[in-house]
């Protein structure tokens, strides 16, 4: 709970919205729900997604076999390198004239990962969405600053439309522009908005420097997420700014954001277990963990048709909290992403993996020179700088030759990406090698406020 | 102590250098020594001449955009090493440097090197303290004319 | 050549509406939309001070007491005052570049998203878009109009979205080839961007599976229509709008290619001499003056959109009543469109007070070296902004860059030149110049 003295703006606003029903759904009822539609979505996995058929074979087992939730322990994980290997569209389960959304998010190569919604699944997203800006007091009333990008990264159009299908005025102003994205906060009266929270740190040390006091503004929510922070990152932000700042959970496999968020208690992510199934488990042996033990979350999508996930194993360490929550939620929670189980990391809300970054450095320099990742946080903003050591082969004593070649990496790695960073040249054996694997990445950035 | 530099504002165009240069010549003043920055976008050239006051109303009659900066200059032996001991001393004393370019003369076997520093005072102190010399302005005209 | 396409195809009965039905729907709905902007303030007082109210709107003629609706009215009433409904009642703000670091805000009901997606999903029938189509669309989303209007219409029409949004050439190239969409939306200049990195990367742009395309949001001709169809293997439509009127919708091609159609029974057209606001005569250029008919949030009386084109009234073979406009051919003001951002003069004008103080002499140039703008901004450096060193100059120089492209959303080349080297004319300075318009009339 908030530490502060005076009483935040949003605190003990949130009242029962009728979107959020299915939150309260009583504990057998909810169990029943998920089993018959677990039931359906492995059977049209397997009809439908070659792959899913001819893993379940080999492990000997048919969607007739699940008689129980426990029973999804029968079936094969799914892993990011499948939506790779089967890319564009191997894992769709809808013909292509039912889809009427694709979208994208980063691949462990130079490839992107696609993912697909049909109708009812874009109906299904907004739901959770609006579930979820509802779990943290946001309704019709309210005047929604959407600052996640919009594009085939999952968090500007997923917001976007949870926001209109609760009735609220939705600002699509998408990232960037800071002094912009202050001037509409004030100039409109916004009440709610979406970012990622470094990004809402960088908004407050603005504001400050512009002379603007975001606790005397109307705004009074924020939903963040696409990266991993604090309870002291929130402590920060709740005490500077006066809002309520809440923790949104999703990933573009699943769904987008709208598979979790935090409900006014702030005490861990609320699941919509109604439409995803929950497993918690070693990252090492894949064996399922009881409650309360930290491992990988897994998740399988109930109620998603274009592109059903059985399994996916999201790589990220949580556990689920055992407790009922004191909000009365019956949907189950998860403790806040700290760490991941694979070397990705998250910049500016953009999911990286080292691998992407050699992908690059390869298709320019043709080898794989020596490189680190560095990673900083300046004014609330994530800097990522790859340093790359320069060969003797490419080395010139003419500056335009070196200019070249930092501006041909910056493009690639850019454009591989999706994001600008800092490219720096340096010299020949300056980046510590460790025994064994080298430390690709280096990430100093402070998330405590 | 301080000497004092003339900056010029250079757009990226061909022969944009020879205009302060074409002027300073035409008012008979001669350059000590100079050196040219320059970016893809834009260039800076810093000059020092004996008569400054004259030389800054020559080149703002030509059209030139500057600004007038205090620099200090400094003897540097001239031996492998020489400079390395002075730069040890200024970062010892945490001095940021801003730039440095040299004389073409010599004086004995001593180079001779202008720097511009941010804390111009506490530069000329501490160099002082550590048996640097350096050099005002009279001795360099005096030293180029000889 | 895409067989839809070529297939007259009509998304909504109106846009077939003979010219007496469609005027008694105009006429009925003029009425009811002088009657809606009577309660904002803005209007009550202009009609006031024209001495006209709802009542006396008994004819489509009497559009012409009421009184016009500018840009710089739009600015005086930043940020809401011009809506016609209660605040809570809007489900989305757009904007668009303002004259100065203020955007123009457009709101839109519920039931305004709908109508926008409605009158999108028109030209886009009627341009070959079917339901199974898989449409890219490299449209910048945000406040801007275009990616959202484009988007919502072709969910509309049950085709597919990649909002792949705009910037990265080669993800959009590579997503092209391997995702295989039907249809690209975008600028036209974009367009011919594609096609160019493509052939240098050795992707053989016609190899994709691309049949059609929608462009917009900026003046192109003829001669880019063909080169676009040549290079890219596809039948290119174009289409007209504005944020205050709606967005992209306000008019698009037919199959037949000659002219946009306008949605008149949405948007009620004037075409009249910028000078004495008198009407022109078909095929005449004059200043586009539109009046939202069925707009709720933020209905517009007689906007002038400074855009210069000319009407034609003659039947279509397509069947359509709207009338048809042609290209816009220019502007009756000095808003430039830059890789389709609008930007107005004065926009840098404010950056370089905000960096500087006072604003210097400065110069736009924009040119289409390639096929993208690109637009340098020339500043006179002065005596006070000098200093000897790199890194102030360096960082003075950015941070202009960076207030312009802050301000409108467009990067910006800035270059520091000596002083007086800009030409100065007698009395208003020069502040524009644009090598793109010699090769567009060219």
């Amino acid at each position: 709970m908030a530490s502060s003295t005076a009483p935040l703006k949003g605190e003990g606003s949130v009242t029962f919205n009728p979107v959020s029903a299915l939150d309260y759904l009583p504990e057998r009822k909810l169990r029943e729900l998920q089993l018959a539609r677990l039931q359906s979505i492995v059977a049209r996995a397997y009809e439908r997604v070659p792959l899913y058929k001819e893993r379940m074979n080999k492990k000997g087992v048919e969607p007739k076999d699940i008689h129980s939730l426990s029973d999804v322990q029968l079936l094969p994980f799914t892993e990011k390198v499948d939506l790779r290997d089967t890319y564009p569209f191997g894992l769709f389960a809808s013909p292509m004239r039912e889809v009427v959304r694709l979208h994208a998010s980063s691949g462990t190569t130079g490839k992107p990962i696609v993912v697909a919604y049909n109708q009812e699944d874009l109906r299904v997203w907004s739901s959770v969405m609006a579930r979820s800006f509802a779990a943290c007091g946001v309704d019709a009333g309210d005047i929604v600053q959407n600052a996640y990008g919009y594009g085939l990264f999952t968090g500007g159009l997923g917001a976007h439309y949870g926001a209109e299908a609760i009735g609220a005025t939705v600002i699509p102003i998408s990232g960037g522009n800071t002094d912009r994205q202050i001037m509409v906060m004030k100039d409109f009266g916004v009440t709610v908005i979406c970012c990622t929270p470094s990004y809402f740190l960088h908004i407050m040390e603005r504001a400050q420097e512009l002379g603007i006091d975001l606790k005397s503004l109307p705004l009074r929510v924020g939903v963040f997420g696409a990266e991993p922070w604090t309870e002291q990152m929130r402590r920060h932000i709740q005490e500077h700014s006066g809002i309520r700042a809440y923790d949104i959970y999703g990933l573009s496999e699943i769904i987008g954001p709208g598979v979790g968020i935090e409900c006014e208690e702030q005490a861990g992510l609320h699941i919509f277990e109604d439409h995803f199934l929950l497993e918690i488990v070693d990252p090492q042996t894949g064996e399922v963990l009881p409650d309360g033990e930290e491992g990988e979350l897994v998740l399988t999508t109930l109620s998603k048709l274009a592109m059903p996930m059985i399994r996916y194993r999201t790589h990220d360490i949580t556990a689920i909290i055992p407790e009922p929550c004191a909000c009365g939620r019956t949907i189950r929670r998860i403790r806040r992403i700290g760490r991941r189980s694979d070397d990705m990391f998250i910049i500016r809300g953009v999911n990286v993996y080292p691998s992407q970054v050699e992908a690059a450095l390869l298709q320019v320099e043709g080898t794989l020179p020596h490189y680190q990742i560095v990673l900083t946080r300046e004014h609330g903003l994530d800097q990522m700088e790859v340093q790359v050591e320069v060969t003797p082969e490419v080395f010139s004593d003419k500056v335009g030759a070196l200019e070249a070649l930092h501006k041909k990496l910056s493009s690639a790695i850019e454009h591989t990406i999706g994001l600008h960073v800092k490219v720096r040249l340096v010299e020949p054996h300056s980046i510590k090698r460790s025994e064994g694997k080298a430390k690709r990445v280096i990430d100093q950035r402070d998330l405590t406020h | 102590m301080k000497t004092k530099q003339i900056s010029v504002f250079l757009e990226n165009r061909p022969g944009q250098l020879s205009i302060p240069c074409r002027a300073l010549a035409e008012a008979g003043i001669n350059i000590l020594t100079l050196s040219l920055a320059d970016t893809q976008q834009f260039g800076i050239l810093r000059l020092i001449v004996k008569d400054w006051q004259k030389a800054v109303q020559v080149l703002k009659d030509a059209g030139c955009v500057l600004n007038v900066t205090d620099v200090i200059a400094i003897e540097v032996p001239d031996r492998p090493g020489g400079m390395a001991t002075i730069l040890e001393v200024l970062e010892r004393a945490q001095l940021n440097i801003e730039y440095m370019y040299a004389f073409t003369f010599r004086r004995g076997d001593k180079a001779v090197v202008v720097f511009r520093f941010d804390e111009l005072d506490k530069a000329i102190e501490v160099l002082q303290t550590n048996g640097i010399n350096v050099v005002g302005s009279v001795e360099l005209y005096d030293m180029y004319e000889n | 050549m895409p067989a839809a396409a070529l297939e007259n195809h009509v998304w909504d009965a109106h846009e077939l509406l003979s010219r007496e039905e469609l005027q008694a729907l105009q006429l009925k709905r003029l009425r009811e939309c002088v009657e809606r902007v009577s309660n904002v303030p803005f209007y009550k007082k202009a009609f006031a001070a024209a001495g006209v109210s709802a009542k006396q709107i008994r004819s489509l003629d009497d559009l012409r007491r009421l009184p016009f609706t500018t840009k710089q009215d739009l600015r005086e009433n930043y940020p809401f005052g011009f809506l016609a409904v209660p605040r809570e009642e809007i489900a989305r703000i757009h904007g668009s570049s303002g004259t100065t670091g203020k955007p123009t805000i457009v709101a839109y009901t519920r039931h305004d998203l709908e109508t926008w997606a409605n009158l999108c999903a028109r030209f886009l029938v009627a341009g070959g878009v079917r339901p199974g189509h898989l449409v890219h669309v490299a449209f910048g989303y945000g406040l801007f109009t275009g990616g959202f209007g484009l988007h919502a219409g072709i969910e509309k029409v049950g085709a597919a979205v990649i909002p792949a949004a705009s910037g990265n050439t080669p993800r959009h190239i590579m997503l092209l080839h391997d995702l295989e969409p039907d249809v690209l939306v975008c600028t036209p200049s974009y367009a011919l961007n594609i096609a160019e990195v493509a052939e240098q990367e050795g992707v053989d742009p016609r190899s994709f599976k691309l049949c059609l395309g929608h462009f917009g949001a900026e003046p192109w001709t003829e001669d880019m229509r063909r080169e676009i169809e040549t290079r890219l293997g596809i039948l290119a439509f174009d289409n007209y709008g504005l944020s205050e009127v709606i967005g992209p919708g306000v008019s698009g091609e037919c199959m037949y290619r000659c002219g946009m159609h306008i949605q008149e029974d949405h948007f009620l057209v004037e075409c009249l001499d910028p000078e004495t606001l008198e009407p022109v005569a078909d095929g005449e250029r004059g200043e586009l003056v539109f009046t939202t008919l069925t707009k709720e949030a933020m209905p517009l009386i007689r906007y002038r959109t400074r855009d210069i084109a000319s009407l034609n009234h003659a039947p279509c073979p397509c069947g359509r009543s709207g009338v048809r406009m042609s290209r816009v051919v220019g502007r009756t003001d000095d808003m430039l469109i830059i890789r389709g951002v609008n930007v107005f003069p004065s926009q840098i004008e404010e950056a370089l007070l905000r960096v500087e103080g006072t604003a210097p002499q400065y110069v736009i140039e924009i040119d289409r070296p390639g096929t993208l703008d690109e637009a340098i901004v020339r500043v006179e450096i002065r005596p006070q902004d000098f200093s000897d060193k790199m890194s102030q100059m360096q960082a003075l120089r950015e941070r202009i860059q960076h207030e312009i492209a802050s301000i409108t959303g467009v990067r910006m080349h800035v270059e520091l030149v000596d002083p007086m080297t800009l030409e100065r004319s007698v009395g208003k300075a020069k502040r524009v110049i644009d090598h793109r318009k010699e090769k567009l009339q060219g």
